[in-house]
């Protein structure tokens, strides 16, 4: 057989071997609730990404390699390509575990989604402050997987430089229901 | 078997629609549906079960943090900690009438009104229950439909 026989729901990366051993982005998923990991995980896996999911802040840090003495270093030869974490947790929030990977010298670099249930403009704009590259809410769409792995795809094949480009931000009318009241200028980031 | 099962079909999707039009179910149901494939065929089954794994134990945790027997004073953030928790879940799910009686539930918390938080507790815990069994009954037809010889039909909601 002369063809390379691609994963069934893959079409889009031109250079797979950018991804590492497997042709798929790395997921790693952070919530706390059972039934947000189970239905997230599954959002991933149909979009073709590889995944690992945790329970905790605390488990994502020691996925990384990030809770050990030298706590801005991490597993050098892990490969995550996006990770995507709940922000109410018990113990460590997914804000805190935003700042944590940012200022890690393995995974800065390596894009952080935010998910909440909750529409709170002062948390979103906090997060995006910190680096997170987008904020959903709670229920995920499968669209807002696709839009984020195609987009991560899109990077990776175009050879960008290392240092993660800030995107333009616009307005999103899914993301906030403004009312009348707020100002217009709220935005999102989008990816 | 033909006529069986198409009568079968019919019922499985008058059945479903209702549950959508009596508010038990909304959107995210749809969602996890579509999420369901050869791949991963008990998709839906699954995650409903984790749901109500999280009825029990969280309906659990409100209770006892509204029990003032021995004189104790209820801790109202615990409470509505757990109510967000559920929330959330039944969010995730499309859990329609359970997510409703968390909103109000929640209200209730922040108000510290316990007469509202009893009432609710009791309201949700029947209302995660009559789900269960709705849901087991449409669980039991697409069973039936398939040891008939048939495809579960897809039911769109308009």
């Amino acid at each position: 057989m002369a063809e390379v026989l691609l994963p069934r729901k893959m079409e889009i990366a031109k250079d797979p071997s950018k991804f590492g051993s497997s042709d798929l982005l790395h997921v790693l998923a952070v919530d706390d609730s059972h039934v947000d990991r189970k239905f997230i995980e599954r959002l991933l896996r149909v979009s073709s990404c590889k995944v690992t999911v945790v329970d905790s802040a605390t488990r994502a840090l020691q996925y990384l390699g990030l809770d050990v003495e030298d706590k801005s270093i991490g597993f050098e030869d892990l490969k995550v390509n996006l990770i995507m974490t709940d922000y109410s947790m018990p113990g460590m929030t997914g804000y805190e575990l935003l700042k944590k990977i940012k200022e890690s010298s393995a995974f800065r670099q390596v894009p952080v989604v935010i998910m909440s249930s909750e529409n709170i403009l002062p948390r979103i704009d906090r997060c995006l402050e910190e680096g997170a590259e987008d904020f959903l809410l709670k229920p995920v769409k499968l669209s807002d997987v696709t839009r984020i792995r195609d987009s991560l795809m899109k990077v990776e094949d175009l050879s960008c430089t290392k240092s993660i480009k800030k995107r333009k931000l616009e307005v999103t009318e899914n993301v906030y229901s403004l009312d009348s009241s707020a100002p217009s200028q709220l935005k999102r980031a989008k990816i | 078997m033909d006529a069986l099962v198409a009568q079968l079909q019919r019922q499985f999707r008058d059945y479903t629609v209702s549950l959508y039009q009596l508010g038990f179910l909304d959107d995210q149901f749809t969602e996890l549906k579509k999420l369901q494939d050869d791949d991963s065929p008990e998709f839906v089954a699954e995650v409903l079960s984790l749901f109500f794994e999280d009825c029990v134990k969280l309906i659990g945790n409100m209770a006892r943090a509204l029990d003032q027997t021995g004189g104790s004073t209820v801790d109202f953030s615990l409470v509505g900690s757990s109510v967000h928790q559920l929330k959330g879940s039944s969010s995730s799910v499309g859990a329609k009438r359970v997510k409703g009686l968390c909103v109000t539930f929640k209200e209730y918390c922040e108000a510290q009104n316990y007469e509202g938080c009893v009432r609710c507790l009791q309201q949700v815990d029947i209302e995660y229950k009559t789900l269960k069994t709705k849901l087991q009954d449409m669980f039991n037809l697409e069973k039936q439909i398939i040891q008939a010889g048939g495809k579960v039909p897809q039911v769109s909601i308009n």
